[in-house]
């Protein structure tokens, strides 16, 4: 049976032979374990440069907006539902995509693999369906995959792609009976003195290399908000209430429109749990206008649009 | 200068008694991660730390510096007049800093502290710290070093360095200043002649161990012009996301913005980290940009580094090796092909 990686580079190869596409957006091998690089590749030699593994969970519909080209791009179930939410912005059409429908069975979190590992030096990973294997100077180590997913898709319930034009392998299973707000819940039990501290002590590392913001596909304004000049909104030091105003604001303008990729929370040099904002805007929205973000083009952030029966308690 | 050496048994009360005198800078384990930061007790110290996840350069360079401060009440006798902000400059100690980092505070040097400029803040910082390294005896895999004029074991920008034999450290003298630091704590000890040979031998296979290897030869006789205009460049920046991890992690990168912040009639003036990979870094008042596009951000980061800086001052790139920008870029944009599709380009 051909593997994912193969059946890729075939379809890519395709695509490209025929002329159905001008370019194909995946992943290149990593130059270090356990990364992968995306490439955009425009001629048909250099399809077998495909790769795939468990951690290829760079969201490649970030590198769509304002793309002019006819595009194939692999989706994991995220990407597809940002992509969803980047044809429904205007931010590229769907004509212009041939979308590749990925089945994802969750990415592996490198900074937990890399906890387990003790300061030795991982040189390389293999994996099998449900093990990861750690090669270094002198050891090799088994993990068990499930323990170690990111944590977005450690509760994942859309690891299928919302739209394609082709599935490149049968649909998973969607994980069912999911948790996804625990930690929001245990979040908002806290009185407001405890929540404050709580996000005083979540921002605090933060060094404003705006990584979050940056690989979130949904940030894709001309000009971002903290990079204003004229008039200047934020300041540029690390003080802690220009840090949180940055981080809280980039979070609201995500409401409706996070597909929880965790995108934002993978960049994060300081290994910044960004996600624990964004996720309660997220159950927020989904328990006041019952919306998941990016599953169908036939509907838009309920915060763009207006309904006359829209919840309105919360303005009072 | 003869060596000393140390019992690892002795360093807690080595950093405690330089805790008397010194404000002393280590590599500390915080959760997730480690840096370098002030502290207060010995045993913050982890001095079996490959590398801190940011460079060490923010105890020469703060992410964000108060430099000034100023009144806007113009009846105030303070009135129209910059004052100085009071910085801490009693002596300082960074121990345990390995030698690609303490390079870089030289390298930083070739840019503020030139007989034509000093920069007051960077050159006082220098003056009043100590610097202790710690050689590496097991390199990382990322680990470049040697390749660009460092190494596992090098003594550039220290006073002294700390070389792990097992149960000691050997300490090699580097500066008069180190000297001072060793007589004023009363280490006396030499290793024999033995425990030499055994560090020999350590550094030995740890230089052996180092297998990543960038070319530079052919740098300095490129013409910028053409580096500049190459192919490749394209390629490289596509899956650039813009952000300032790389810039922000790396050792050698000093770019920095000045700002000022008003609040009511109070004022002060700060020297903040910037990024030439930020749109705003080459914002001009008139609204143009020069670097509007992510591919002239991106070269301008390399071609700083690795053909600008080699042409001007003659001292080789502006990368120590550490690998942080390898480990950390978020998608994995790796310096070292970089060096090779500059070194090795053709016309």
């Amino acid at each position: 049976m051909q593997s994912l990686k193969e059946k890729m580079m075939h379809t890519a190869l395709l695509l490209l032979t025929e002329r159905k596409v001008d370019a194909v957006l995946g992943f290149q091998r990593g130059t270090i374990p356990m990364m992968s690089h995306p490439i955009l590749i425009r001629h048909p030699e250099r399809a077998d440069q495909l790769h795939w593994d468990s951690f290829c969970s760079t969201n490649l519909a970030n590198y769509l907006p304002q793309r002019k080209e006819r595009i194939a791009i692999f989706a994991k179930g995220c990407d597809s539902r940002n992509i969803v939410l980047q044809i429904l912005e205007n931010q590229i059409k769907r004509e212009q995509l041939y979308i590749i429908g990925v089945p994802c069975q969750g990415m592996l979190d490198r900074r937990k693999v890399q906890a387990e590992l003790n300061g030795r030096e991982l040189l390389g990973v293999r994996e099998t369906s449900q093990h990861l294997h750690l090669l270094g100077e002198g050891f090799m180590d088994s993990l068990e995959r499930t323990s170690y997913l990111q944590e977005n898709c450690a509760i994942c319930t859309h690891r299928n792609a919302a739209i394609y034009d082709e599935l490149l392998a049968e649909p998973v299973s969607e994980q069912e009976g999911v948790d996804r707000y625990e930690d929001v819940r245990a979040i908002e039990a806290m009185t407001a003195q405890e929540r404050w501290s709580y996000f005083e002590k979540l921002l605090a590392p933060c060094i404003r290399c705006y990584a979050c913001r940056n690989a979130c596909p949904m940030c894709y304004c001309p000009v971002c908000f903290v990079d204003e000049s004229m008039p200047q909104w934020l300041g540029k030091s690390l003080d802690p209430t220009d840090t949180k105003t940055f981080h809280f604001l980039r979070a609201y303008h995500l409401a409706g429109r996070c597909t929880d990729c965790g995108n934002c929370e993978r960049a994060c040099p300081m290994s910044i749990k960004v996600r624990q904002l964004t996720k309660k805007l997220e159950k927020d929205i989904a328990e006041l206008y019952g919306y998941e973000a990016g599953l169908s083009l036939d509907q838009p952030p309920p915060l763009d649009t207006y309904r006359p029966d829209d919840p309105q308690e919360f303005i009072r | 200068m003869v060596d000393r050496l140390i019992k690892k048994t002795e360093v807690a009360d080595l950093v405690n008694r330089l805790l008397e005198k010194y404000r002393v800078y280590a590599p500390v384990r915080q959760q997730d991660m480690a840096n370098f930061q002030e502290i207060s007790t010995a045993d913050q110290v982890d001095l079996s730390l490959a590398n801190t996840t940011l460079s060490p350069k923010s105890i020469m360079l703060p992410h964000s510096e108060s430099m000034f401060e100023f009144t806007l009440d113009k009846t105030a006798n303070q009135a129209g007049i910059l004052r100085e902000v009071e910085t801490d400059h009693t002596p300082r100690v960074i121990f345990g800093i390995r030698p690609c980092d303490a390079k870089a505070f030289q390298l930083l040097d070739l840019n503020f502290d030139t007989p034509a400029y000093k920069d007051p803040w960077w050159v006082k910082r220098r003056q009043i710290t100590t610097i202790v390294g710690l050689g590496c005896n097991a390199p990382c895999a990322t680990c470049f070093c040697t390749s660009v004029g460092s190494g596992p074991f090098a003594t550039e920008g220290m006073d002294l360095l700390l070389i792990d034999g097992e149960d000691e450290f050997i300490i090699q003298v580097i500066t008069a200043k180190g000297h001072e630091l060793l007589n004023d704590l009363g280490i006396q000890a030499e290793p024999s002649r033995e425990k030499k040979d055994m560090v020999t031998a350590l550094q030995e296979s740890s230089l052996q161990s180092i297998k990543s290897v960038v070319p530079t030869d052919s740098l300095k006789h490129h013409e910028a012009t053409a580096l500049f205009s190459a192919d490749f460049w394209e390629e490289v920046q596509f899956a650039c996301i813009n952000c300032g991890v790389c810039t922000f992690v790396c050792p050698t990168c000093w770019c920095f913005d000045i700002q000022d912040e008003v609040s009511k009639s109070n004022g002060i003036r700060l020297r903040n980290w910037d990024s030439c990979m930020f749109p705003l870094f080459t914002l001009h008042g008139s609204g143009h940009n020069p670097r509007s596009q992510k591919l002239q951000r991106l070269r301008q980061r390399f071609m700083h580094k690795l053909k600008y800086f080699v042409d001007k001052y003659d001292s080789g790139v502006a990368c120590v090796g550490c690998g942080r920008c390898v480990q950390q870029c978020p998608v994995n944009i790796d310096i070292r092909q970089v060096f090779l599709l500059m070194n090795d380009f053709k016309v």
